[in-house]
């Protein structure tokens, strides 16, 4: 026996080899995923076909007809596909500027958990359990209803000597316009940031080499406002001041907030904004506290121990989770139907009622949304790569 | 050995294919003529005849209703807890001339949103719920209306004094359900007027509320005899409220069913038409056991099953019982005696009849005869 596996292993019966189950299973794998698809896709036809409809998207080429509150431009003499891409700019604007609000407000949360001081702690820890701990339905709910709905009427409303208002119709404060003139502004803009780039590149080369400080922030932002001023001067007023009026019924001009969209992002940014705080949270423990100690050795101030030792370890903890936060986020929009903010899945509501055509919406949402997340975890991929440390991980 | 375990996997390869694709055969549908529907959870077709919603229902022992329950008057959740209203009627109405019990129907609210979509998935066996009756609804929705049971119109309410009619409301903000025609018409309407009006579109009455209420909208549209139950519902929370005299559109309302089924069909639409008639021919519940006994002409007695000298009463082979109207008219009374106990004159909401009432007296309801 021990002779004649010497002279050739026996290879085990095919059903014990390793390699040839692995096939196996992958094959049975993909013949079950290929029947489980098939068998879904028949149903589906089955039931439509009962029931006299098709599966065809030229409906989406007919006239809408319903009116959308708010977004870029459009008519309701215009097609559904133009009042989908309202809706999807919508949930963009919401989903883009809820990140950038949420992870701000979620990482002052989280450090001001960590804080020595016991009130901030507390406010801190309070705030991350009530709104971690709730559903967001319901905050939302709360926050457009019994927040944005209870401030004055527009007849009563805030207003900042005419140039800004908030009311429960809305919020609008001047917002600056591209005047005639902008395009030589334009150019000069260009020029001062490029100036300010070389400044920089100059000034961090001088302080490889001579050791003494770069002061590079201060002096190319320096050269970047002079530049532009001395355009704003030459090419004469490029921008214009829009300031807002009110009608009595609404706001026209300026830059305005529907109180449809604060409510939502209000809510999205407190919700979301619990959870990074926590994120943020584990990920400053999670840095080893000798990184502390060793700063404080060196005599940092705590303010510069977080900015530049714990901070910048703490963000590539951070970022996976972060991925899954900003995700959540963006799909969360959705629940604005609940408010009336009309985003991709309002619209696509409206439409699928007023067309009939419910499994065709239901697959232009599912295939926006896949977009959409892939996209942010593609971006957040990239940053994750950017901030892991060479040699570490793949 | 090796060219051995490619056969072999070969073949197991194919044996789990033949199976698998055997299994599914089994359930692939039958092309085409798959035109009744089914109820429940019966699996995906199968090759036995597919029955009718109206025995579905007989072997149940109940009517589902898909209902509204935010419009005073049609569909309210009452404080006692019970939901009440014109449209509810009609409900057991269909109770109980398909299985001679008015108690024996169910009632689902659903949201004007999701009421199609509901009714396709089998959830209720009748959409009773003030829903328009349009040409893509029946082509697309795979929906089947039965008979306008109210002649409806699209109204704007605002507060009072601040419109005097909707070509005033340039700039404004107006509350509207999700899901409805009144979406679309509002946008015609603004347009035809060449006015800008911001549609605020919420999923309910009930979240429109707090929203007017707040300020939010300067005017609330809707169907008129919704915003007329709101108004006499609402009018004390909301202080004076005016619809304002546009009608901005035609809004013919009444019990939808699924397509292609049209024993059910059949059964529903009759028993709305059955009510109309008896209004016409003056068969009241009050007066439906002595008509049914002995009536009064043949027409009556065709209407009610009524038993003829030669034995046999008139059966018009709808699948239902001979003297089903009976039932009918002894539970909630005829077309008249709905309306006039939900929405008129001595009713909060305080409708007229105006295009509701019967052919013969100025109004579009007209039944076809029991013949």
């Amino acid at each position: 026996m021990a002779d004649a596996a010497a002279v050739e292993p026996a290879r085990p019966p095919f059903w014990r080899n390793v390699r040839v189950l692995r096939f196996l299973g992958q094959v049975g794998f993909v013949v079950l995923t290929v029947l489980v698809l098939r068998e879904l896709y028949l149903n589906l036809a089955f039931g439509l076909r009962r029931q006299g409809l098709d599966l065809s998207f030229d409906f989406l080429r007919q006239r809408a007809g319903f009116g959308i509150i708010e977004g870029i431009s459009y008519s309701p003499n215009q097609s559904y596909v133009r009042a989908l891409q309202v809706g999807l700019v919508n949930t963009l604007r919401a989903a883009a500027v809820g990140i950038v609000v949420a992870t701000v407000f979620g990482l002052i949360m989280g450090v001001a958990r960590l804080s020595p001081n016991w009130l901030i702690r507390k406010i801190a820890q309070v705030y991350v359990e009530v709104f971690r701990n709730t559903p967001l339905a319901v905050q939302l709910v709360f926050w457009y209803f019994a927040v944005v709905l209870t401030l004055p009427v527009i007849e009563g409303g805030f207003s900042l000597g005419d140039f800004a208002f908030l009311s429960n119709r809305g919020a609008a404060i001047p917002w600056p316009r591209a005047g005639p003139s902008f395009g030589t502004w334009g150019a000069f803009l260009l020029a001062g940031v490029a100036l300010g780039a070389g400044v920089w590149v100059v000034r961090t080369r001088a302080f490889d080499r001579t050791g003494r400080p770069h002061h590079r922030v201060l002096l190319s932002l320096a050269v970047l406002v002079a530049v532009a001023a001395a355009g704003y001067v030459v090419s004469g007023d490029p921008v214009e001041l829009d300031v807002p009026e009110s009608t009595g019924r609404g706001y026209t001009g300026g830059f305005q907030m529907s109180p449809e969209y604060a409510g939502l992002l209000i809510a999205l940014v407190m919700y979301t904004g619990a959870f990074i705080a926590e994120i943020v949270r584990g990920s400053i423990l999670a840095v080893s506290r000798g990184q502390k100690e060793a700063a404080e050795a060196l005599g940092l101030s705590p303010a510069q121990q977080l900015r530049f030792v714990v901070l910048p370890q703490a963000m590539r903890i951070a970022i996976p989770p972060l991925n899954s936060q900003y995700l959540n986020l963006t799909k969360n929009t959705s629940l604005a139907i609940l408010i009336g903010y009309p985003e991709l899945v309002f619209v696509g509501r409206t439409i699928a009622n007023q067309a009939g055509r419910a499994t065709q919406v239901l697959l232009v949402w599912m295939g926006a949304y896949l977009v959409l997340s892939l996209s942010i975890s593609f971006l957040m991929n990239l940053v994750n790569r950017a901030v892991t440390r060479r040699g570490e991980g793949r | 050995m090796a060219r051995g375990i490619s056969v072999k996997a070969l073949a197991v390869l194919a044996a789990i294919t033949l199976v698998a694709a055997a299994c599914t055969r089994d359930e692939q549908p039958d092309e085409g003529d798959q035109t009744t529907t089914e109820q429940g959870d019966t699996g995906g077709g199968g090759q036995q005849q597919q029955e009718s919603l109206l025995d579905v229902v007989r072997s149940r022992g109940t009517v589902v209703c898909g209902v509204n329950d935010t419009v005073p008057g049609f569909g309210f959740l009452t404080a006692e807890g019970s939901i009440e209203g014109f449209d509810i009627d009609f409900c057991k109405a269909i109770a109980a001339g398909v299985l001679g019990d008015p108690a024996a129907h169910e009632l689902v609210p659903v949201t004007a949103d999701e009421r199609f979509n509901s009714l396709r998935a089998g959830q209720y066996d009748v959409l009773v719920r003030n829903t328009t009756w349009t040409s893509s609804r029946d082509g697309s929705e795979g929906v089947a209306f039965t008979h306008v049971n109210f002649y409806d119109g699209q109204a704007m309410m605002v507060r009072a004094g601040e419109f005097a009619e909707v070509a005033d409301m340039d700039g404004t903000t107006v509350c509207v359900t999700a899901g409805t025609t009144t979406e679309l018409n509002l946008a015609d309407y603004a347009q035809q007027l060449g006015i800008q009006i911001d549609a605020l579109v919420l999923q309910s009455n009930d979240d429109i509320l707090p929203a007017f209420e707040a300020g939010r909208c300067d005017g609330w549209t809707s169907d008129s005899s919704q915003l007329a139950g709101l108004r006499s519902e609402f009018e004390e929370l909301l202080g004076d409220l005016e619809i304002l005299p546009d009608v901005m559109s035609k809004e013919p309302l009444g019990p939808a069913v699924l397509d292609g089924d049209s024993a059910w069909y059949d059964a529903v639409s009759w028993v709305v038409k059955g009510l109309i008639l008896a209004e016409e021919l003056g068969v009241t519940s009050e007066n439906v056991d002595e008509e049914a006994a002995n009536p009064s002409n043949p027409q009556i007695g065709n209407l009610l099953g009524a038993p003829t000298e030669e034995g046999a009463p008139f059966d018009p082979g709808l699948g239902l019982e001979p003297d089903f109207m009976v039932a009918v008219l002894q539970a909630v009374g005829n077309y008249g005696e709905i309306f006039e106990r939900h929405v008129g004159a001595n009713t909060p909401l305080g409708l007229e009849r105006g295009l509701n009432a019967l052919w013969t007296e100025g109004g579009l309801h007209y039944a076809p005869p029991f013949r």
